[in-house]
């Protein structure tokens, strides 16, 4: 960009962030005047409903308009209109692809304004489910991104561990993918028995497959050269943008709630946080690969380390009271009548709450009036934070490099847009 | 250092008295609420507020995470009360600010000067909200479309609500006619579209700035 003629200050107007440009010149590699370029909002490499409107100078991108909310459903509005365990599936489809994760915040924002913490037991299933749910996100996200580059091999292997997770989820929550699997005091049920067992052979499954796709790409020439150098962002510019998650600890930002912020005891556990340095797609690539392996060892200690114990809080004003109660007590008739009725009833107040997500903090900020419904739901959802830096990250790119950024990016069109 | 559940509630503490100390005259309200440093400060000072939030190098809160707002109709006198979430990196505060805005013209400073982050995030308040947000580069709507009337996060407007369909748009001019500099626009259609215009059977004059939302309909 630098080389030849002088940079200029041009506002070109389109997400007001003025960027440095060269204006466009003779020798350039398309001598003619800019092309405007529709991609969305139904792309097939865009995973997502998302358009983006580039200026195009030959295959260079002067100036891009991303445009979100194609699959805007309401759900803040929805959630103001429903009890707070019925907010549940609601969230499930913000970040399909790590439900539980959802969850989790969710009752995490609801349980904090009870003022209640859950047994030890239910924050350790919460820690093994969110992990779980974190892999199947990033595998999908790599296996997605890989496959937009040829690399349908990857795609596959992916997959297939994928789908040893979501076995494995089936064994839990008798769902796949929208799971509903949280309740607030709680959790719907406990860990199936063999479950251990279970995991195990499974992470034997999906470490194999790692291994093949960190021999398929990690080294790859025609991955790194599409990879390397492409849409790099700076730790600063990361911090400017909000961006957190793996795409900003790519750029160096060492940030995650989970280490910084431990929730649902998650100070109990070891992990690394893996960094990247350049900030570019490849680095992107890199730190959620390992990421794979840090969720895979959280779930693995958590699992060796169960305490024994109830999955929920007892208190029949918060969790649904057991069904031989209902049916053989008045009591037991009436909380299930009030629980299922009326729901939970808050103090009022209103609490913010991080989890780290698939993509990165995922905050929901909740304001209780005293009643059963909330008041006001709001998500940070973090992809459509990210989308917000995706115009710098394109600016200076070739029109290839949207497919690769996008999809390291992992916009997840139910979050962005909710 | 992680910030683990039992310092929480210190740590606010000890960021709220920094406040005061620092930007007391700032504030309306400080208080903590849950475990969590909680400010409240006036519409007018915002902008001065958050630069020096963002700038003094005790505070340096330099990673803007969320704002949203909150309808609270004829519960309060001031109908309308903005939620931001910020945060300072490496130090890792966390601090709520409030901001109360009247029904009448609810309006505040844009940071989005300060925090490119709040380029997006003010986007959807002004769209859920109509909240104005003076000085911000580019307020148009984010997630509802332009035709789109009203404010669907307010208190008053339906959940049921239904609003008529649009006419069919060509998508390659619509949006980006507004923003795109016109004469590189209508360039590039032609250049995309050229093949296409002899083929149009209503006998109408198509520049190619029409034949987006032609080839739409014909699908």
């Amino acid at each position: 960009m630098s080389e030849g003629g002088e940079l200029l200050n041009i506002d070109y107007g389109v997400g007001g962030v003025t960027t440095e440009m060269r204006p466009r010149q003779e020798g350039d590699d398309l001598h003619s005047d800019t092309m405007i370029l529709n991609l969305g909002p139904a792309h097939p490499a865009t995973h997502g409903t998302v358009r983006i409107v580039a200026e195009l100078s030959g295959e260079k991108i002067l100036n891009a308009d991303v445009e979100v909310g194609y699959l805007h459903r309401g759900f803040e509005k929805m959630c103001e209109t429903v009890t707070y365990n019925q907010v549940m599936p609601y969230a499930d489809r913000l970040n399909y692809v790590s439900p539980i994760i959802n969850n989790v915040g969710w009752c995490l924002t609801v349980e904090k304004l009870l003022g209640i913490e859950v047994p030890k037991r239910a924050q350790y299933v919460r820690v093994v489910m969110s992990e779980l749910s974190r892999v199947c996100d990033h595998l999908t996200c790599l296996g997605a991104s890989a496959m937009e580059l040829g690399a349908f091999t990857v795609m596959l292997y992916m997959m297939q561990a994928r789908e040893y997770l979501w076995e494995l989820i089936e064994e839990v929550t008798g769902a796949r993918l929208t799971i509903s699997y949280g309740r607030v005091g709680g959790l719907k049920d406990d860990l199936p028995a063999d479950f251990h067992e279970k995991m195990k052979s499974a992470f034997r499954g999906i470490r194999k497959h790692l291994e093949n796709c960190d021999r398929l790409l990690t080294r790859n020439r025609i991955f790194i050269d599409r990879m390397c150098d492409v849409a790099p962002l700076t730790c600063e510019q990361v911090m400017q943008y909000g961006i957190t998650g793996p795409l900003g600890r790519a750029s160096g930002f060492d940030y995650d709630v989970r280490r910084d912020f431990p929730y649902s005891s998650y100070e109990d556990f070891e992990f690394e946080v893996p960094l990247g340095e350049k900030g570019d797609n490849y680095d992107r690539f890199l730190v959620r690969f390992q990421e794979l392996f840090q969720s895979l060892r959280i779930c693995e200690q958590a699992m060796e380390q169960m305490p024994k114990g109830d999955i929920s809080v007892e208190d029949p004003r918060i969790v649904l009271s057991p069904k031989d109660e209902v049916y053989n007590s008045i009591d037991g008739m009436i909380n299930h009548f009030e629980m299922v009725i009326f729901g939970v009833k808050p103090p009022k107040g209103d609490v913010y709450i991080p989890v780290e997500g698939g993509n990165g903090e995922l905050g929901f900020y909740t304001v209780s009036d005293g009643t059963g419904r909330p008041y006001k739901v709001h998500v940070r959802a973090p992809s459509f934070i990210h989308m917000g830096a995706v115009r710098e990250m394109l600016i200076g790119q070739t029109i290839a490099d949207v497919v690769p950024t996008f999809g390291m990016v992992n916009m997840i069109g139910g979050e962005c847009d909710r | 250092m992680p910030v683990r559940n039992g310092e929480r509630e210190e740590r606010s503490k000890e960021l709220l008295a920094r406040l005061q100390d620092k930007l007391g005259s700032y504030l309306v309200r400080s208080e903590l609420s849950l475990g969590d440093a909680e400010v409240e400060i006036s519409a007018e000072s915002a902008g001065e507020f958050f630069r020096l939030l963002k700038l003094d190098s005790e505070l340096g809160f330099n990673v803007f995470l969320d704002v949203t707002a909150v309808d609270w109709m004829d519960s309060r006198d001031e109908r309308f009360e903005l939620v931001y979430h910020l945060m300072s990196h490496p130090r890792l505060d966390r601090i709520r600010v409030k901001i109360s805005l009247p029904e009448s013209s609810p309006k505040v400073a844009s940071v989005a000067e300060l925090w490119a982050a709040a380029n997006f995030m003010e986007r959807e308040v002004y769209d859920m909200y109509g909240i104005d947000f003076i000085g911000h580069p580019d307020q148009r709507r984010i997630l509802m479309y332009d035709e789109f009337t009203g404010y669907p996060l307010r208190k008053d407007y339906p959940v049921q609500g239904k609003q008529p369909r649009i006419p069919l748009r060509s998508p390659e001019v619509e949006n980006t006619a507004r923003q795109m500099n016109r004469e590189s626009l209508s360039s590039g259609l032609v250049q995309i579209g050229q093949g296409r215009i002899e083929q149009d059977l209503s006998g109408q004059q198509l520049g190619g700035q029409q034949l987006g939302g032609q080839r739409r309909a014909e699908g």
